[in-house]
């Protein structure tokens, strides 16, 4: 999906995480079933509580990016009075994309945990598979970091201590997700 | 070096291990993880001959363990093997360098031979100075480095820790893994270590997870 020109680190993390995931979370839920920019924004915002509302703005920018990108599409468009209403669907490209991106692991570093979310807000316990590769992803590089920290200098230290306990923040919510989803599955 | 095939053990009702095969090689560190209740001390204590499985095989070396008699056991318990507990375990009635020489002189070295090489354990772990202080008198910290120096004495060819910084803050488990880790290389040990920790677990050369008494598939390479 679409780049920005990158100014600063900071700006750059939240670029990746608000690009990437906002696209791929309105993919997923048109997966469901077609829906009008409203609705899109009313589910996001419902299914990644906490994380910040989405703008308006934002839902028809994004929307307009997933069509000239081919993976959405306009399916009605109709004028009852009131404001033009635009109904969007995913098109078959659009569903393999979202394949793509429920099989990508993200690079084990602090900051990923919206993209991470994101999946499992998406996808429910389609999502299993995903979460135990993610969780193996996060304990190798978390055996790097601490591998690190034997002869690092006390900057490196720090640096990787910061990393290593937001992996394991992470990886505890991975655990709780694949647990609840286990005792969903026990009581299904 | 170290293998269980197809562990299994109840405590009445409950299946604590059902059908575990683990595989240990020489000087490797492995960590044992999984939530609270999905067996790991009892896969370590089947491991380390303080429990014996109802069925499957432990096997160190090429030689059955499980099913060797009481005393032989424990002879070789003594000296193929240390452990580590959660809360250290160590006599309270003795002081620190006398604990860490209990097993030496249960080995049946001298006195004067087992309290030196105690000593000198005590200073690798930076716990010289703990030497002639009773238990009750330590940190939790220094307790745990105590601990290590009483499971590595004997020079085993695994050390088995369970929760071993549980007790502990992160720097202070921080210390005792590095301690323990660095010490059990030196001797060629391979580690078992059992935590629910995941920063414990990451010091680990890979990972074995149990669930509700298994290993966990897809999990472990
Ligand atoms: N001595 C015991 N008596 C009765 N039940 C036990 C005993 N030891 C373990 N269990 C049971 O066996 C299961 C596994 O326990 P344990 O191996 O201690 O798990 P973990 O160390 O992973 O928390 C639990 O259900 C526990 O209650
Ligand atoms: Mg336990």
């Amino acid at each position: 999906m679409g780049n920005r020109a990158i100014s600063s680190p900071r700006l750059f993390i939240e670029c990746i995480v608000v690009i990437m995931s906002t696209g791929h979370v309105l993919l997923g839920l048109l997966a469901e079933r077609p829906q009008h920019g409203y609705e899109l924004k009313k589910e996001h915002d419902q299914r990644l509580a906490g994380a910040k509302p989405l703008a308006y703005g934002q839902v028809y920018a994004t929307l307009q990016r997933l069509e000239r990108d081919g993976f959405a599409e306009v399916a009605e468009t109709r004028q009852e009075g009131g404001p033009e209403r635009t109904l969007y669907a995913i098109t078959e490209e659009g569903r393999a994309e979202l394949e793509r991106w429920l099989g990508t692991i993200e690079p084990p570093a602090p900051y990923v945990a919206g993209g991470l979310f994101a999946r499992v807000a998406v996808a429910g316990k389609a999502a299993d598979g995903y979460l135990v590769r993610q969780r193996e992803a996060h304990l190798a590089r978390m055996r790097e970091l601490t591998a690190e920290k034997a002869s690092g200098t006390p900057a490196r230290v720090l640096a990787a201590d910061y990393a290593l306990q937001h992996l394991d923040a992470d990886l505890r919510w991975i655990e709780t997700a694949l647990a609840r989803m286990k005792e969903e599955g026990d009581h299904a | 070096m170290l293998e269980a095939r197809g562990l299994s053990k109840s405590f009445g009702r409950a299946r604590a291990l059902d059908g575990v095969s683990v595989e240990i090689a020489p000087g490797e560190v492995v960590a044992v993880t999984g939530p609270s209740g999905a067996g790991k001390s009892t896969l370590l204590h089947c491991l380390a001959g303080v429990l014996r499985p109802e069925s499957g095989e432990v096997v160190l070396d090429g030689r059955r363990i499980d099913t060797l008699g009481e005393a032989e056991l424990t002879a070789l318990r003594r000296q193929s093997f240390g452990i580590v507990f959660q809360f250290g375990e160590l006599v309270p009635e003795l002081s620190a360098v006398e604990n860490v020489a209990l097993p030496l002189l249960f080995n049946r070295h001298g006195r004067g031979e087992a309290m030196a090489a105690a000593a000198e354990w005590l200073e690798r772990l930076e716990v010289a100075d703990c030497a002639d202080q009773r238990i009750g008198e330590l940190s939790g910290g220094q307790r745990q480095r105590v601990a290590v120096a009483r499971a590595l004495v004997t020079g085993p060819r695994v050390v088995f820790a369970d929760e071993p910084t549980g007790a502990l803050d992160t720097l202070g488990g921080e210390q005792v893994m590095t301690a323990m880790l660095g010490a059990a290389r030196a001797g060629g040990a391979a580690v078992v270590l059992v935590t629910h920790d995941n920063r414990v677990a990451a010091y680990a050369d890979r990972e074995i997870t149990l669930r509700d008494g298994a290993v966990l598939a897809g999990v472990n390479p």
